[in-house]
């Protein structure tokens, strides 16, 4: 990759970002304007706003990488991540927007009138927040040092100090001016590089291979090991070797592999014939650390109950997430908002076409990336590979700011939401500079856990995000939402023991316990399972104390379904 | 209270922190604001309507998608996996929603028509 061009299209990026964010700054004057944008945000302005924050680093590198590593499974991530927002707009589009509180803990407070459940769901949403923040930055991290070899923490810095100047200095007036752009910018550049790659492909004879199973290499190609892995070969192999390869060095020697399980020495170097088999690495020593790759290993045991657990997650874990909520109260009315959805819903849809053309081309030219356990950089560096010279460059460079335009968009959007709740409920009182504050502190404790715990695989941090969602939030909000009888105890049960359950699996299953076997399967994949507990809990423990419901919940559910026209006719 | 529309116009300056407070701003007029049975009744009906329109969608969500990964893993083709998962699935995303939207719009309008006929 070349970084004469690259560093430039992320400077322009970043400067764009600022720029866009200060034109927002102008019009941004009171209280309102800086949590809601004084809720006149149009449909079409609202809804490139939400797509262009919620398509993350993981979207835009996440899947391809997954998809050339594990095949076309992993499309389930893109699919459940579009029709997570058919289930909003189903449940909570419109009530949500009525109900008129700001944030998630809002929302609680003013369903249920009890600032402990307030205090817990503000607790889960800074949780959710910050889970969703680390691979952000992390993910930042790594293309910096794939673009340029700069040290990994100093693109999360990077991304961290703009966001958080961008969101302290114009709140979400500015952000939303932000998203809406970037949204356009991440389209075009994964766009326009994909059409110069579909035509390379069709030049070069249009290959299907990338249908076929396992994929095969192009042309001669050396692959350099970075961390030490575990290949399965399913028949001999002839290599050239320099390294270390099941314990015996090598210096550039030819050496026949046979069937079975190799391991491959840090560092070492393997040269592969045109026509080779790509040997595909053991799951959990390399090639799972992708950015959204949640897991891995327990997928090739339950393959069936993996995929089942992840349309689960993301299906029902789309609407609690704490950026994507907070964006429905900028619409002016409950109309409005169901609108926004269904753009949203084609914006987001229209996007995912294309990251499975970066996985599929991938597995056809660069099918070595599953080996290097660099499968994420797929999306960085297909166009320098395909198309070569000048355009190539310009095209990565393209790539590369679109990259940094996902990281810097989804890391705002979730500063300002978890800033939002901690300005609330932790600091002392409310108001622009506190808002300030708590923007420093959203940010300032995920950056220090990336550059932290950087090797940790914090991969499985989106995954665990939409599944703790999935099991606290989802049900607190159709029960909220649809449901008479939900009480203050019903709801602070359902969230702590359905979202609690979640988080401690899938932290059990990133601290490596236990091994193998249907209990990793389960803790690997909890929402199968956490979702239904945490429905249940809350539906028992609520009709188990009837004498709780709130005594406005006939007037709050008639605000939350009435249309407000209904309401404007009764004030007038 | 004041006669003079424009004198009503606020500027709210933060989040309403107190439902009770901002529920006192919708005066009470017509049946539903007084919570009598007859709007306790509209409400009840629309968000039955409601209701019905987002689990008829959902159904059919379901049962679009749930049997895919079994369909999948029952043919193994591979081909099939990549051309619905990569596009087919989303056109009829897109289609649910703007039939849902319509749904609901519809059965807004519906109640709003009946209690200004009243």
């Amino acid at each position: 990759m070349n970084q004469n061009y690259a560093v430039p299209a992320v400077a322009l990026v970043v400067l764009a970002t600022v720029l866009v964010g200060a034109f927002g700054l102008r019009v941004s004057r009171t209280t309102s304007d800086f949590y809601v944008a004084s809720r006149t945000v149009g449909p079409r302005l609202n809804a490139a706003a939400i797509s262009g924050e919620y398509l993350s680093a993981a979207s835009f590198l996440g899947i391809a990488g997954l998809v050339l590593v594990q095949g076309p499974g992993m499309l389930w991530y893109p699919v459940g991540y579009t029709a997570g927002y058919l289930v909003l707009l189903l449940f909570v589009a419109a009530p949500l927007r009525r109900s008129g509180a700001y944030t998630l803990p809002d929302f609680a407070e003013a369903r249920l009138a009890s600032r402990q459940v307030r205090r817990l769901a503000g607790g889960f949403v800074v949780g959710v927040g910050w889970l969703y923040l680390l691979p952000q930055l992390q993910g930042a991290g790594l293309t910096l040092a794939v673009l340029t070899g700069a040290p990994e923490p100093l693109g999360g810095v990077l991304v961290a100090v703009v966001v958080v100047a961008t969101v302290a200095a114009g709140g979400m007036r500015s952000v939303t001016f932000v998203q809406a752009f970037q949204y356009w910018l991440k389209l075009t550049a994964l766009l326009v590089p994909a059409l110069f790659l579909a035509v390379s492909w069709q030049g070069d004879g249009a290959p299907r291979a990338a249908f076929a199973e396992p994929p095969a290499f192009r042309d001669q190609r050396v692959v350099r090991i970075d961390d030490t892995l575990d290949l399965r070969l399913a028949g001999p192999l002839d290599v050239t070797a320099t390294g270390t390869v099941d314990g015996r060095r090598y210096a550039g020697r030819r050496v026949r592999l046979s069937a079975g399980v190799h391991r491959i020495g840090q560092g070492t170097r393997l040269a592969f014939e045109r026509g080779d088999r790509v040997p595909a690495a053991v799951a959990g020593r390399g090639g799972d650390d992708g950015i959204t790759a949640p897991a891995a290993s327990g997928r090739e045991e339950r393959p069936l109950y993996a995929t089942y657990g992840l349309i689960l997650a993301t299906f029902l874990g789309t609407m609690g997430l704490p950026h994507v909520v907070v964006r429905f109260y900028t619409s002016p009315h409950g109309v409005a908002a169901r609108r926004t959805t269904v753009a949203v819903l084609a914006l987001v849809g229209a996007f995912y076409l294309l990251p499975p053309v970066y996985g599929a081309l991938g597995r056809l030219y660069a099918p070595e990336l599953t080996l290097t356990g660099n499968a994420d950089a797929a999306v960085l560096l297909l166009p320098g590979r395909m198309t070569g010279g000048l355009g190539g460059d310009l095209l990565g460079a393209l790539v590369a700011g679109g990259a940094f335009a996902a990281f810097l968009s989804t890391a705002s959007g979730l500063t300002m939401a978890v800033a939002g709740v901690l300005t609330q409920d932790v600091l002392p009182s409310r108001g622009v500079r506190h808002f300030r504050l708590g923007t420093l502190l959203a940010m300032a404790v995920p950056l220090a856990a990336s550059v932290l715990v950087g090797g940790l695989p914090v991969a499985d941090a989106v995954g665990l995000a939409f599944a703790v969602s999935a099991s606290s939030f989802c049900p607190l909000l159709v029960l909220g939402i649809w449901w008479r009888r939900l009480t203050p105890p019903g709801a602070a049960a359902g969230m702590l023991i359905g979202g609690g359950s979640a988080f401690a699996a899938v932290a059990m299953t990133m601290a490596g316990h236990p091994g193998s076997g249907t209990p990793h399967t389960l803790l690997a994949w909890p929402a199968l399972w956490s979702v239904p507990l945490g429905f249940l809990t809350m539906v028992l423990v609520s009709l188990a104390t009837p004498g709780r419901v709130p005594p406005g919940t006939a007037a709050i559910l008639a605000r939350f379904h009435l249309p407000e026209d209904l309401r404007a006719e009764a004030e007038a | 209270m004041p006669q003079d529309p424009t004198e009503r116009r606020v500027v709210v300056t933060g989040p309403p922190r107190h439902p009770r407070r901002a529920f006192g701003y919708y005066r009470p007029r017509t049946e539903i604001d007084e919570q009598t049975t007859l709007g306790h009744t509209y409400v009840r009906s629309l968000m039955r309507s409601q209701l019905r329109a987002a689990l008829a969608v959902f159904a059919v969500l379901v049962l679009l998608v749930g049997p895919l990964p079994l369909v999948f893993a029952a043919t193994r083709n591979r081909s099939l996996e990549w051309a619905v998962l990569g596009f087919c699935l989303y056109p009829p995303l897109v289609l649910l929603a703007r039939w849902y939207v319509r749904r609901a719009e519809r059965n807004e309008r519906d109640l709003v028509r009946l209690v200004e006929d009243r």
